[in-house]
């Protein structure tokens, strides 16, 4: 178990190598930085102290390790908007971002494996064609459109629930709902596969041959060994998620880090842009990780094999 | 097994069907739009549908803000849709395809790095580098194209991949090298036509994907700048007059839902046709 934990912590610093890779080439090698970091009315004194902080009178590769250096130490420079420095202010944003991925993904999770049981176990009937549909038509519901739509419907014309920004709970139903909205269908439509992979094995065969009841045969035999696809999906899903909720945030104004990052592009804050993108990839990182030891766990061949 | 309502063929032609209308609007844009799309009218701003009260036949999806003809720029804004969609499936096809055939034909060394580097490139969501690229350049066509295009590769990859391996060790290709055919020509005989139908299916469906993202970054500001007929224009437009003029937002709405709808039937439909196994499996 633990020769596998440390396997893929190897993959943690790949990872983040490339993201801030593919950050440095972006910003540093494709313009001129000075453009790109400062607003166009910049002062040539302006120009001379982000010279001389980004050292850019040095070789490309001089510059990669520096910059290197400072990410390590958790610099990313002064944010433009706020003053102070950029990585706390990014921080700061993460709980509300949290609060809404968990209580979406918490949602998706639970009505997408019922929703998927409930397809398999009524295989080619009603319910499983009403769900089946349903979930394949949401797939092309653009969620941006999603969330216009429930704020016009509940919190314009009926006024049930408040149309932007974080407050009580009711203020995360109709951002969460939007969010869920945008991954529910495919975990629907991946346990509902996998389900049905898993009730033709012989194993159940077996079960319902000795006189299993049906509830005992689908929750202790047919579920777990279904489980497994829809965690690696899981981890799939993660990205999108996040992508999902830089949107969400948009639509909603809810102050999270996706909305704080759209933003900071337009205010030109570089600083605060690349703070975000790390803890971002990093948090999709994490999650993933967490993913791929759930899975270890319940399926001891992947961590042996 | 009974039969369904939606077969495959019912799938296939209503997806093909309403796509090739959309594609022909598209292309014919100029002579089908009723007004030009930039065409300004202070005196005509904010007018509802036809089929709503107030709307007039002059303006069949009512206008906007600055009075510009909806249906027209929906027809105009086709085409940034269609263009980006396709072109970054084409492209993010080609790289992964390549990248799937090499490391799963070579094998080894070469394997070990471009799947590490596709394992690596998953963690990074496809909208955080398209942020940092308009941050740098600013979004234009070409740049969606290269961010989208990009962000795709490791799907077709990873498929490819497969594919690939598996093939590798069948017999006929066994017997292609055994008469001496060289690696390329096993590759491009043999190896690609069998992974053909499954990269269509997957292709398909990803144009699908390609033009909700293209939609959902130039709903957040970071596609083409605003002046400019895109659906997520039209749509974050809408979202700022949701009280005064909602057609506005959900008319775009519409639109993106129906190209998108249209996609995945025609993508499922393929599915069902090419590859009967995995029919009804989720993306």
């Amino acid at each position: 178990m633990l020769n596998y934990i440390a396997r893929r912590l190897i993959y943690i610093p790949l990872s983040l190598l490339l993201v801030l890779c593919a950050a440095f080439v972006v910003l540093r090698a494709t313009g001129n930085p000075i453009d790109i970091f400062l607003d166009p009315n910049h002062t040539p004194e302006q120009a001379d102290v982000l010279t001389a902080r980004l050292h850019l009178d040095q070789p490309i590769l001089v510059q990669f390790v520096i910059y290197l250096r400072d990410v390590l130490r958790g610099d990313f420079g002064d944010s433009l908007q706020f003053g102070g420095p950029a990585m706390p202010a990014v921080l700061d944003r993460l709980g509300a971002t949290l609060e809404l991925l968990a209580a979406a993904l918490g949602v998706a999770l639970v009505l997408g494996i019922f929703g998927g049981i409930a397809c398999a176990v009524w295989r080619d009937r009603t319910p499983d064609f009403l769900i089946s549909t349903i979930a394949i038509a949401a797939q092309s519901m653009p969620s941006f459109w999603l969330g216009i739509l429930l704020i016009q419907i509940f919190a314009v014309d009926l006024r049930w629930l408040p149309t932007s920004g974080r407050g009580d709970g009711w203020h995360l139903i109709l951002p969460a709902a939007t969010l869920a909205a945008f991954v529910l269908p495919n975990f629907v439509l991946i346990t509902r596969t996998s389900m049905l992979e898993v009730m033709g094995e012989p194993f159940v065969v077996t079960g319902k041959a000795k006189g299993l009841s049906a509830a005992k045969l689908l929750f202790t035999h047919v579920f777990p060994n279904a489980l497994n696809p829809i965690l690696s999906f899981l981890g799939i899903q993660v990205g999108r998620l996040v992508a999902g909720s830089i949107v969400t945030e948009t639509i909603f104004s809810w102050p999270g880090i996706g909305r704080l990052l759209i933003g900071s592009i337009f205010q030109r804050d570089v600083p605060i842009v690349l703070a975000g993108v790390v803890v971002v990839s990093l948090f999709i990182i994490l999650a993933n990780l967490i993913v791929d030891l759930l899975l270890s766990i319940n399926d001891p061949r992947i961590r042996l094999g | 097994m009974r039969r369904r309502l939606f077969g495959k063929r019912f799938k296939i032609v209503l997806g093909a069907g309403i796509l090739l209308c959309i594609c022909l609007a598209a292309i014919f844009a100029p002579y089908l739009a009723p007004y030009d799309p930039y065409q300004q009218s202070l005196v005509r701003r904010l007018k509802p549908p036809a089929f709503m009260d107030g709307g007039s036949l002059r303006n069949l999806l009512g206008t906007d803000n600055y009075g510009r003809d909806l249906l027209s720029r929906l027809i105009y804004g086709s085409r940034i849709s269609i263009l980006v969609g396709v072109a970054s499936m084409a492209l993010s096809c080609t790289l992964g395809t390549v990248a799937g055939l090499f490391a799963g034909f070579k094998g080894g060394r070469v394997e070990q790095v471009v799947m590490r580097f596709a394992d690596a490139h998953s963690a990074f969501p496809d909208i955080l580098l398209a942020i940092i690229m308009t941050a740098a350049l600013g979004g234009s066509a070409l740049n969606l194209i290269l961010v989208l295009g990009i962000s795709g590769w490791m799907v077709y990859a990873r498929l490819v991949f497969g594919l690939t391996r598996s093939l590798r060790e069948r017999s006929f290709v066994e017997a292609a090298a055994s008469y001496g055919g060289s690696d390329r020509y096993i590759v491009f005989r043999h190896i690609l036509p069998q992974v053909v139908p499954v990269l269509t299916v997957v292709a398909t469906l990803q144009v699908a994907q390609m033009i909700l993202q293209e939609a959902a970054l130039s709903f957040l500001g970071l596609g083409l700048p605003p002046p400019a007929a895109t659906w997520g224009n039209i749509l974050a437009e809408g979202r700022d007059r949701l009280f005064g003029a909602p057609w506005i937002a959900h008319t775009s709405g519409l639109a993106i839902i129906l190209v998108v709808f249209s996609v995945n039937m025609l993508g499922n439909g393929l599915r069902e046709a090419l590859d009967p196994k995995a029919a009804g499996a989720g993306r």
